[in-house]
């Protein structure tokens, strides 16, 4: 089988999730999702070999051939290590999760079939290359992040920060999309190889620096990054595992790897540079600021989060400068894209096990409060070794890999220093200074964190539990990540030739063709140079700023909530939902029958103006055709029938007089041989006269006093209307004919191809089979509105308040 | 108010079979013949009609215990699985498969996919129509 279809399997085992919760309640449901990750990272590990010499692979299937859309997976350096970490990450926070969810209290069900959908999205973006495809997994992300966002709906700040994560994040997408369209535009092409391959040319488009800027809002609205990153600390109103491993390891990476898959398309202009690196910096500054403001633990992580995403996209920013010098392997510029991908890998240990550790904190102490917190390491001293391991490598300590990226990272940073096209030196040392003072307020949080957490004195009288150590279970998975962070700082070498190599040729494909060629070797000594030098800047300042936090703290309260840009995003949901409530409210009356009448008047209104701006109507009498006596007999039937709904003084005759009128057109339906039509068309007069029939007891009185003169003027003109248009258009169809009919093309090929000899079958299940399948699901979602329609008023009725969210 | 449709009842009864008979032929005949699982679904349900005329809604309920939401969703989930099944033999999503065979009995007989995705039309019609007829039914 293609490979392409492995990556549905966590969308099938979703299927199949909720049966079992419900027939086997016994078991936690975890078990059962847990081996989707596990099969899927052990399937991608045998490629490891294989791509880490330069190989990739590519498998496809067709999915809309006629539009040029298919489903293609692909496998290179860069998507390979997202697929790990994706399902890396995923076995370790659906584990984590088994212990962390009660069975007996959560709807399980709904978490992991989210957790599934989420996971299929996820590896879809990674390994698509074709790019409608990719644009419909990075939505299928923001929904399934929507609903995990929001599992606890029935918390106001849940639902708000789901609907924050959503609405940001899916602008983005929209944005991305028209990138996408421009850059088909322009390259001829949706796959993304084939725009890399002619990437040369494509500057010179006019489209091109749009595509840029737009793809780049996408890529910074799902990375978190300013001004955007405001709904990343309302997410963490989601349940910790999903925290864990959407907010740290997966889905806010996502923007990263657009951005590095696509830097050998944009990296030729000078725009992405600059964008890339200073948002990517500034951010980091920023988050790293606000941290230490922050007082849940996982508003601290939160806020680490999206410092730590502005580090790997300004790092990201500067490999982009490696396609403007002369000799970019041998300029410090080849050591930034190296450096973004080990962060990355870093960046999801340590602070997948943090997002735990906090989990574990909020489980057995009963509150994330950090103010509450404190002294906790002589309970917790497994909980608090994994913190201190995962902080300190956060904070770029040695011995653990945090350290060795963040070197790498000032390295690269410093580098810019060399560079002097697009005056970039000048502002050298600004760069430099944003991202030291950045690093230095990255370790004073990460400090903040585990000190205040674990050391000190323990205020039992406010915490809501007896804190103890978790159970073994649930500590497991953080475990396993914080034994990766020192693991890797000792073999970042076979980490870096495995993994990491073969990722930075898909980000520089101009300077490298072959993993052995990429010029690093990571050393965790490297000498008294700046480098060193800033880091121990680093710690000496952070340790006194952090010594010092309650003297300083004060001036986060000199900025006052009301000018934030959480403020200006509740102003501008308020401005726009105030705005559509009175558009809305001043057309939207609740009768039914002013809506027909907008419908009918935009119908007449649109179809003549559109007949007689066009000089359409023709009328060409010769084309008619012959008119016989049983027809005219039909004709006056209707009439009759009609006249009667109308003048009828009761309403069982109206309705009569309805069914008649259904059954003579079915007539006409069999006389121009239209035997389908015509069976469907007696019985669904008949089910809908029984249907008025049986509503017909609850009906009110025909009203009387609806006789009014201006009413009925008011409804003859729409019924003459209505019915002179279509008259008009049907004559004017009849009279002037360009193309034949395609009823012939059907009549050939009906039996020949799909096998059935009534055409109107063969074409509603075969030909147009997509429109019957949204057709019954029109039908079904209708069925079930009437349904709710009905409960609800049920319940108001007897004094109770409708149910919400059920 | 209590009614004695003896007539109506003993009719409907009978009437009844014929038109559930008459709707499957209906439906089975679509592919080739007038019919097919819109009009067949639409039949069976205008059966079941009859008899919740004839009789009342509780009676039908407890002869006839079909949940027909679920209905529904079973149609609808045959119907995309029809769809969907053409991806695994990599062919493009609603590509249809027919085959003809030679049965005992019955001589050469087509089967096609369609028909799986049509009774898949039927049951939402079936599930559609008496979803609605029951809740406003049974609405006072």
């Amino acid at each position: 089988m293609e490979f392409v279809f492995i990556l549905f399997i966590p969308m099938i085992l979703a299927m199949i999730i909720p049966i079992f919760y419900k027939k086997i309640p016994g078991i936690h449901t975890g078990w059962v999702v847990l081996i989707a990750p596990v099969v899927l990272f052990i399937y991608y590990c045998t490629y490891v070999p294989s791509i880490s010499v330069g190989q990739t692979f590519t498998s496809q299937f067709n999915w809309i051939p006629s539009l040029d859309i298919a489903v293609v997976s692909y496998l290179d350096g860069l998507s390979l290590l997202f697929s790990l970490l994706i399902t890396g990450i995923g076995t370790l926070v659906v584990f984590y999760s088994i212990f962390y969810l009660d069975r007996t209290r959560e709807k399980l069900h709904l978490f992991y079939v989210y957790l599934l959908l989420f996971m299929t999205a996820m590896l879809g973006v990674v390994q698509s290359d074709h790019m409608i495809t990719l644009y419909m997994f990075w939505e299928l992300t923001s929904i399934s992040s929507f609903l995990l966002i929001g599992y606890w709906y029935k918390r106001e700040r849940s639902r708000y920060g789901a609907l924050k994560s959503m609405m940001i994040t899916v602008f983005g997408g929209l944005m991305m999309f028209a990138a996408f369209l421009m850059l088909a535009e322009i390259g001829g092409t949706y796959s993304i190889r084939e725009l890399i391959a002619n990437a040369n040319g494509m500057i010179e488009s006019q489209l091109y620096l749009w595509a840029l800027f737009l793809l780049l809002l996408g890529a910074f609205t799902k990375s978190a990054q300013f001004p955007f990153y405001i709904w990343l600390p309302d997410a963490m109103e989601a349940p910790t595992p999903v925290s864990a491993y959407l907010h740290s390891a997966t889905m806010v990476k996502a923007g990263l790897y657009l951005v590095a898959r696509f830097t050998p398309i944009f990296a030729f202009s000078e725009y992405w540079v600059w964008t890339v690196t200073s948002v990517g910096l500034f951010t980091m500054l920023w988050a790293s600021f606000f941290a230490v403001k922050q007082t849940d633990l996982k508003g601290i992580l939160a806020f680490s989060t999206v410092s730590q995403l502005g580090l790997i996209m300004s790092l990201l920013g500067a490999a982009s400068f490696a396609f403007h010098v002369e000799n970019p392997a041998e300029t410090i510029f080849k050591y930034a894209a190296f450096a973004a991908i080990f962060h990355l890998i870093n960046h999801a240990t340590f602070k997948g096990s943090l997002f735990m550790v906090a989990g574990i904190i909020d489980h057995e102490a009963g509150t994330r409060d950090i103010r509450k917190l404190g002294g906790l390491m002589s309970v917790m001293p497994i909980s608090f070794t994994i913190a201190f391991i995962g902080t300190f490598s956060m904070a770029g300590i040695p011995p653990f890999n945090g350290f060795l990226s963040k070197e790498m990272f000032l390295t690269s940073i410093l580098s810019i220093q060399e560079f002097s096209s697009f005056s970039m030196n000048q502002y050298f040392y600004l760069f430099l200074a944003i991202a030291w003072i950045g690093s230095i307020f990255t370790f004073v949080y990460s400090m903040y964190f585990v000190f205040h957490t674990f050391i000190g004195k323990r205020h039992q009288d406010l915490l809501p539990k007896q804190p103890h150590e978790a159970p073994i279970g649930m500590l497991i998975a953080p475990a396993i990540l914080a034994v990766l962070v020192v693991v890797i700082f000792f073999i970042p070498n076979i980490i870096g030739d495995t993994f990491i190599k073969p990722a930075v040729i898909a980000i520089q494909p101009f300077l490298y063709t072959s993993p052995e060629e990429v010029p690093i070797h990571v050393a965790a000594w490297h000498g008294f140079k700046m480098e060193f030098w800033l880091t121990v800047g680093v710690i000496a300042i952070g340790f006194i700023l952090f010594k010092l936090i309650p003297k300083w703290r004060r001036v986060y309260e000199l900025v006052p909530d009301s000018v934030s840009l959480n403020a200006m995003y509740n102003l501008i949901m308020a401005f726009f939902e105030t705005g559509v409530n009175k558009i809305s409210s001043s057309y939207m009356r609740g009768s039914i029958r002013h809506y027909l009448h907008y419908m009918f008047y935009g119908f007449i209104v649109l179809v003549i103006g559109t007949l007689f701006l066009t000089n359409a109507f023709v009328l060409d009498i010769t084309k008619l055709s012959p008119i016989h006596l049983y027809e005219v007999i039909l004709i006056l039937v209707l009439f009759a029938g009609t006249l009667t709904i109308l003048l009828a003084k009761s309403r069982l005759t109206s309705i009569i007089a309805l069914g008649a009128v259904g059954y003579t057109v079915a007539l006409f339906f069999v006389i121009f041989k239209a035997p389908d039509l015509a069976l469907t068309q007696l019985v669904i007069e008949t089910v809908s006269v029984a249907l008025f029939l049986l509503a017909f007891y609850h009906l009110p009185k025909l009203n009387r006093h609806e006789k009014r003169i201006r009413f009925r003027i008011h409804n003859a003109i729409v019924a003459f209307g209505v019915g002179v248009t279509v008259t008009l258009v049907a004559l004017a169809a009849q009279s002037q004919k360009f193309v034949s009919s395609i009823s012939s093309y059907y009549k050939e090929t009906v039996y020949k191809e799909a096998g059935g000899e009534n055409m109107v079958n063969v074409i509603l299940v075969d030909y147009r089979g997509f429109d019957t399948l949204f057709e019954i699901a029109v039908l079904a979602i209708a069925s079930l509105g009437i349904i709710g329609m009905i409960k609800l008023r049920l319940t108001k009725k007897k004094g109770e308040k409708p149910v919400e969210n059920k | 108010m209590k009614t004695n449709d003896v007539i109506l009842q003993t009719t409907a009864n009978i009437v009844f079979f014929i038109i559930f008979l008459f709707s499957i032929h209906i439906f089975f005949a679509g592919h080739y013949a007038p019919g097919g699982g819109f009009v067949g679904g639409l039949l069976t349900s205008s059966a079941i009609v009859l008899l919740l005329l004839a009789y009342d809604l509780k009676t039908i309920s407890t002869a006839l215990p079909i949940n027909y939401v679920v209905m529904t969703a079973i149609g609808l989930l045959i119907a995309i699985t029809t769809a969907a099944a053409s991806i695994m033999f990599n062919m493009p999503f609603f590509t249809h498969a027919y085959d003809y065979y030679d049965l005992p009995l019955l001589g050469k007989q087509s089967l096609h996919s369609a028909m799986a995705f049509d009774l898949g039309v039927y049951l939402v019609v079936v599930g559609v129509t008496m979803t609605i007829i029951q809740t406003i039914g049974a609405d006072d």
